[in-house]
């Protein structure tokens, strides 16, 4: 579904973010890109919605190349879920929700209904929190209404950068088991970037750990477990594997 | 003839009557901001309407010489009273020693025609020239009447500023008359009055005409080697007036030579010290000379300043108006300006630069200054005072609008586009809201500093409340100053608390503080 072919990256200022990324996620399956800070997640996150462009190499959807495809149709059809949410903070939950679909030009009774729907399906009551802002909702719930957000216009792709970083442990495992249970249902195709080796391997059916720009290592979570390829990525998930254990 | 009969033919008398009455001709009097010109002003502008058939629009208190005499040579004014030797010395540039009055009056006629098609008429009769004075006890004590008995006595000189320095003043006259200055010290010239009444000085220059001569009882010493050019008062008319207008040279014709120095110093007094309005004044002395039929009344400005505000409260309403037309449409203009100008350049750092530091140079140029530079673009009125206004109030909008913009976090311009929102939807979704309060902030200030500086609009001719506070400053009248700083400050007060309003109502109800 999602396929990256040699892809490079090199920063204005000579950073090279990624060296030759070559790496598939199959559609209606959880990907997590997996590594310490500065090793090229985000990176290759924002390549696929044209956030960033490759410097070499092509990123294709469905087989397309999605240079050649219009950068705002193809952000509109892609989630996209951010740290600590990224509420617009002008905005009502509800409003926040119906960010896309207005821009969709869908109807008010279309954009309220989804909202609403979409409010109980993340968990939160619409009547006591539809109204709010940004401001009065805790960690969680804004997280609820960003990946609500991100769900709005139901797209395919579901592209989510460290979403249950900055909750509070409890938090955020309730919010990883409920997400969990509701990717089961939907099915979308989710590219989830973690620094956290406990929420890659619970969320995801497969884990790309990546350091210094290059891919280390591709496999579902027990192939990791069973067989680390390098001995930084048995470092890497030993260190955090134990504190789950 | 029948009832019926009379009624029709009367309507047909009406409206015959209506086909063949033209509007009255419409003519423009000018005068400088003090109480002599704005005297002679109302005297013209009345004997055009008595007896020139002519409606009459007053410009009075335009800042000076060159605001004035710029006006008329654009045709922003037909007529304004000018004085021979100002138009010889200011206006010519001419700096040889003058002849007598007629051949002064000869020589500006002359040169005015021909270089810019403007008309001397006959003078009014009286000629303001610089005098020096004293109090006539410390004259009589010494044994002076003229400026040639100034050579003996050692003499303490308090003299105005301007007249220290310009060559027809002090320096020539020390040349002159071989003064003898025990002590000369630069003063504020209405203060010099104070200081002669208390002895403080003996001798201070001032003006033949100046009322305050007549208020202090002061001698004027007598010029007898004519050090001083003769400044003949006349009224300086544009040569189109006469063929667009031709009974207004008659109607100008009937004042000349019907005030002598004397006349004039009562007329002034008549505003400064007996505190009553120039149209009056001049009225009641159109009716001496039997040129009007026009009852004067004898109101007198109020003494106190509960009085002048009561007194003024219509004019103070009109004057607010005009006052909130000159800002309202100075700020729309900046807003219009400034804010799409702000978005334009807030991504681009330099373009941001160089765009503000346009709009801080303008913000620099003294206001005055300002209103001085668009005379010549837009000529005296209201277009002007708008055109300088908006000037002014562009650099709070710019820069508010710029540092707003980039004060929005950028995280969420990047969810922003992520989402797949268009630059347009940014800006209109997440942009300008966020930046909201802040740029309303400089709209705030633009709109503060332009109802403050909008008084000084007055000087180039477009009312407003700066008004009062020209004519109460060339009259010395505090009240009738306060009658327009009042009402300027509460309107500043007043736009300040409506416009924090509008910040709080449109700040997102997000980002207020619970």
């Amino acid at each position: 579904m999602i396929a990256f072919e040699a892809v490079r990256k090199v920063f204005g200022d000579g950073h090279v973010a990624l060296h030759a990324l070559t790496l598939t996620v199959r559609a209606g399956s959880t990907l997590a890109l997996l590594g310490p800070s500065g090793c090229g997640k985000t990176t290759t996150l924002k390549l696929i919605n044209r956030l960033l462009t490759p410097t070499a190499g092509c990123v294709r959807l469905a087989g397309r190349d999605i240079a050649d495809l219009d950068p705002i149709a193809l952000r509109r059809g892609m989630g996209w879920v951010v740290q600590e949410a990224g509420l617009f903070p002008h905005l009502t939950a509800r409003a926040n929700v119906e960010v896309v679909p207005r821009l969709l030009g869908w109807t008010a009774g279309r954009r309220r209904a989804r909202a609403e729907a979409l409010l109980a399906l993340v968990g939160l009551d619409a009547t006591a929190y539809a109204e709010r802002y940004p401001a009065q909702l805790s960690g969680g719930q804004r997280q609820r209404v960003g990946l609500a957000r991100a769900l709005a216009a139901d797209p395919a792709v579901l592209l989510m950068d460290e979403p249950f970083g900055a909750l509070d442990p409890p938090t955020r495992r309730r919010l990883q088991d409920e997400f969990r249970a509701l990717q089961a249902r939907l099915g979308k195709t989710v590219v989830l970037v973690t620094h956290d080796v406990e929420e890659a391997f619970l969320l995801a059916d497969h884990v790309a750990v990546l350091h210094d720009g290059r891919l280390e290592q591709y496999g579902t979570p027990a192939d990791l477990r069973a067989a680390p390829a390098s001995p930084f990525v048995a470092e890497f998930l030993g260190g955090r594997a134990v504190a789950r254990a | 003839m029948t009832g019926r009969a009379v009624g029709t033919f009367a309507v047909l008398a009406v409206f015959a009557a209506a086909a063949v009455a033209q509007p009255p001709p419409r003519i423009v009097v000018g005068a400088k901001k003090f109480t002599e010109n704005a005297l002679l002003a109302e005297l013209m502008a009345q004997v055009l309407e008595t007896h020139a058939g002519a409606a009459v629009e007053r410009r009075l208190n335009l800042a000076g010489t060159q605001v004035c005499f710029d006006a008329l040579r654009r045709g922003d004014i037909d007529v304004y009273a000018e004085y021979t030797g100002t138009g010889l010395r200011t206006i010519l540039g001419d700096e040889r020693p003058p002849g007598p009055p007629a051949a002064v009056f000869a020589a500006v006629s002359d040169a005015f025609r021909d270089r810019w098609e403007l008309v001397w008429l006959a003078p009014f009769g009286f000629d303001n020239t610089y005098v020096l004075m004293m109090t006539p006890a410390r004259a009589a004590a010494l044994g002076v009447t003229r400026l040639s008995d100034l050579a003996a006595p050692p003499l303490r000189y308090g003299m105005s500023h301007e007249f220290l320095e310009r060559p027809d003043g002090m320096p020539g006259l020390r040349h002159a008359y071989a003064l003898n200055e025990a002590r000369t010290v630069g003063m504020e010239h209405d203060l010099t009055y104070q200081a002669l009444a208390d002895g403080a000085i003996d001798i201070a220059d001032g003006y033949s005409t100046d009322a305050k001569i007549l208020a202090f009882g002061l001698l004027p010493l007598t010029d007898d080697r004519r050090f001083f050019p003769p400044y003949e008062a006349a009224p300086l008319a544009r040569a189109d007036l006469f063929t667009r207008v031709p009974r207004a040279a008659a109607a100008l014709r009937l004042l000349a030579g019907r005030l002598d120095a004397a006349t004039m110093r009562r007329l002034n007094f008549a505003v400064e010290g007996d505190r009553r309005a120039p149209a009056e004044v001049a009225t009641a002395f159109l009716r001496e000379l039997g040129l009007s039929t026009r009852e004067a009344t004898a109101e007198r400005r109020a003494t106190t300043l509960a009085g002048t505000l009561w007194q003024r409260r219509g004019e103070t309403l009109r004057l607010t108006g005009q006052h909130l037309l000159l800002t309202g449409a100075a700020v729309l203009a900046a807003v219009g300006i400034g804010l799409p100008l702000g978005i334009a350049v807030s991504r681009r750092p330099r373009l941001a630069a160089l765009a503000l530091a346009g709009a801080g140079v303008l913000q620099t140029i003294p206001s005055i200054a300002l209103l001085a530079f668009m005379l010549p673009l837009f000529g005296i009125g209201v277009a002007p005072a708008i055109a300088a206004l908006f000037l002014y109030g562009l650099l709070p909008i710019l820069r508010n609008t710029v540092a707003g913009l980039r004060s929005v976090d950028a995280q969420l311009i990047e969810v922003g586009r992520g989402l797949g929102m268009s630059a347009g939807d940014l800006l209109r979704r997440v942009e300008l809201p966020l930046a909201a309060p802040v740029i309303l902030a400089g709209v705030r200030t633009a709109a503060v500093i332009t109802v403050g500086t909008a008084t000084l609009a007055a000087f180039i001719g477009a009312g407003g409340l700066g008004d009062p506070i020209v004519t109460g400053l060339s009259v010395s009248d505090v009240n009738l100053i306060l009658s327009g700083a009042l009402p300027a400050a509460a309107l500043a007060v007043t736009v300040d608390l409506v416009l924090h309003g509008v910040e709080r109502w449109a700040t997102p109800r997000g980002l207020r503080d619970p």
